[in-house]
């Protein structure tokens, strides 16, 4: 993928013409949510969204707290289905659950009564794999994952940290073509969490999968993604801007926070963004006072 | 002012066992709040040596009041031929059959009770439609006072171990039953999501996730589910057997032997501490990966 090279790099204002993707010529995106709405009842989590993910691309879903970012994962994923509209994976209709796709969760999601390598090859246990070969490969991926020598320990017996390591092997060794991230590292502390995320960063160099990523923090998406999109305040979420992220690769996610570029880039989505951030805040004020 | 202050740093001294020796030395009003600490809280040996003296003390009051005739003799028993009437039971050997007849239906009963409560638990934990069709019947037979059942159990099942152990299953089978269907109920909708994404059939969900899920709350009722299946060997065995150290008392009650009835209950009592202990070995060895609280 080329970017970086036109300088004018910046915000496309939506709505993105994204009706045309499908009707693109050249590979279909791996994600793309056309017209998507899901309502809860009388309550509307998300209206008319239409965002897409391209092949191997990293792309940011960047929101208010409580704007309805996991349902938009959710339904990426096919644990949820959307009241209107459509999801397609690599141009197919979506119907069950997303077998292209791997989910990291924000909270913890391992079997607390199976040890770390036997949590990594749940998939392939469920895929039917043999025990010897699973056992093999869960243990290279633990090492993958700077995890080797701990294989044997409970989630409890674990950090935080360790824990997303894990459930990040446990994702990755079923070699999933779209990987959906849901804030994966919201509840680690600020070091731990520069560190996983570079090691994201790598893993996904490597394997280039197609990554949706949900965060609140805008610092991560743009040092992350070669896209950042940014949803509305909810409910009636929908996505108001997308930014192209032009910064080199490969990137130190510690490190390109204070280049000048990088700079120019968070001032002009935070720009995008406060406006829906001042009326989630509201909302939520108002909610209190209640 | 200065006293309130030095009662907040003997409460930090309370707090803090690890600094008791070094705080205050020279402060007089520190003394006699150190000393309320050490009365609060002995260690583990002078506690041991407090809760015997306590035993010793009840049971030499036991004996004082019946040996001076302040209490009859007839109803209280006597502490010494209690004690007379349980050795005379292991000595003689007598006691062993009715023990190990307590034992097997206690162990049955469990058994059958926990078998009968798992599988009921998940299916209907599993099938909402079900579990609303039984749901007044399971509440009405849980509030049931179910040892009543015990006089029919013994009409279809006879006087031997069946109708004790048919006892002992209803009463385990509810605690497991509670459990196992709140445990399927509260399955951590996040690691259910997750083994869907990781391609799991419904077949496999119910054998890496609801069963083991619900068989950590089966753990940790297990002192409950064993406690019971013990009281409904003991009742069972009370209305109407030919074996148990329930039917020990039992007879002993019927030829007016006070004594071997408090014997009967002393190696009862026993018989469940030694129970309830082997229960906790089992569960440190089943549960090993130890849910979050």
């Amino acid at each position: 993928m080329t970017f970086g090279l036109q300088p004018e790099a910046g915000p496309v204002r939506m709505p993105a013409p994204v009706g045309d993707l499908s009707a693109h010529a050249g590979p279909p995106p791996a994600l793309l949510f056309d017209h998507v709405s899901v309502r809860f009842g009388a309550y509307t989590a998300v209206n008319d969204a239409s965002l897409h993910v391209g092949d191997g691309e990293f792309v940011s879903i960047v929101g208010p707290t409580g704007c309805g970012k996991s349902t938009l994962l959710n339904v990426a994923a096919g644990l949820l289905e959307p009241s209107e509209g459509d999801i397609c994976v690599y141009g197919r209709s979506l119907e069950g659950i997303n077998a292209d796709a791997g989910y990291l969760f924000q909270a913890d999601a391992l079997m607390p009564w199976r040890t770390a390598l036997s949590n990594v090859i749940t998939g392939l246990e469920y895929a039917g794999t043999e025990r010897k070969a699973a056992e093999r490969l869960g243990n290279e991926w633990l090492a993958r994952v700077g995890l080797s020598g701990h294989g044997e320990r409970f989630p409890h017996e674990m950090s935080g940290g360790m824990r997303k390591r894990v459930a990040l092997a446990q994702t990755l060794i079923r070699d999933p073509k779209i990987v959906l991230m849901d804030e994966p590292f919201s509840a680690l502390d600020v070091q731990t969490r520069v560190l996983m995320e570079n090691e994201l960063l790598q893993l996904w160099t490597t394997y280039r999968k197609s990554v949706l990523f949900i965060t609140h923090d805008l610092e991560e998406a743009i040092s992350l993604s070669d896209r950042v999109i940014i949803l509305s305040a909810g409910p009636s979420t929908h996505p108001i801007a997308e930014f192209r992220i032009d910064l080199p690769r490969p990137r130190d996610v510690a490190e390109i926070r204070m280049t000048p570029r990088f700079v120019e880039l968070y001032h002009q989505i935070w720009d995008a963004m406060k406006e829906e951030v001042l009326k989630a805040y509201e909302r939520n004020q108002r909610k209190l006072a209640d | 002012m200065s006293e309130i202050s030095a009662n907040l740093r003997t409460d930090a001294v309370i707090a803090d066992p690890s600094a008791s020796g070094r705080t205050a030395p020279g402060r007089p009003a520190a003394r006699p709040q150190r000393r309320s600490r050490r009365r609060a809280m002995p260690g583990p040996i002078v506690l041991t040596a407090l809760q015997a003296a306590l035993f010793a003390a009840l049971i030499i009051a036991w004996y004082a009041l019946v040996r001076s005739k302040a209490l009859p003799v007839f109803f209280f028993g006597d502490p010494v031929l209690v004690f007379q009437q349980i050795v005379s039971w292991f000595v003689t050997g007598e006691i062993f059959v009715h023990l190990a007849t307590t034992l097997i239906e206690t162990l049955l009963a469990f058994l059958l009770g926990v078998a009968s409560g798992i599988g009921i638990g998940l299916w209907l934990g599993l099938s909402p439609l079900t579990a609303a069709l039984f749901d007044p019947y399971i509440k009405a037979l849980n509030a049931m006072p179910r040892v009543i059942l015990g006089p029919i159990f013994i009409v279809w099942f006879g006087l031997g171990i069946g109708s004790k152990v048919a006892l002992g299953v209803t009463l385990v089978f509810f605690v497991v039953f509670f459990n196992v269907f709140q445990g399927v109920r509260e399955v951590n909708p996040v690691i259910l999501a997750n083994s869907r994404m990781l391609g799991a059939n419904r077949r496999q969900l119910l054998t890496t996730v609801y069963i083991p899920s619900a068989l950590s709350w089966v753990f940790s009722s297990l002192h409950m589910s064993v406690g019971m299946a013990f009281v409904g060997a003991v009742v069972g065995e009370y209305l109407g057997s030919a074996r148990g150290v329930g039917y020990l008392i039992l007879q002993a009650e019927a030829t007016f032997d006070v004594n071997a009835v408090f014997a009967g209950i002393i190696v009862l009592t026993v018989f469940a501490l030694v129970l309830d202990l082997a229960v906790t070995l089992v569960e440190k060895r089943l549960i090993v990966g130890k849910p979050k609280s």
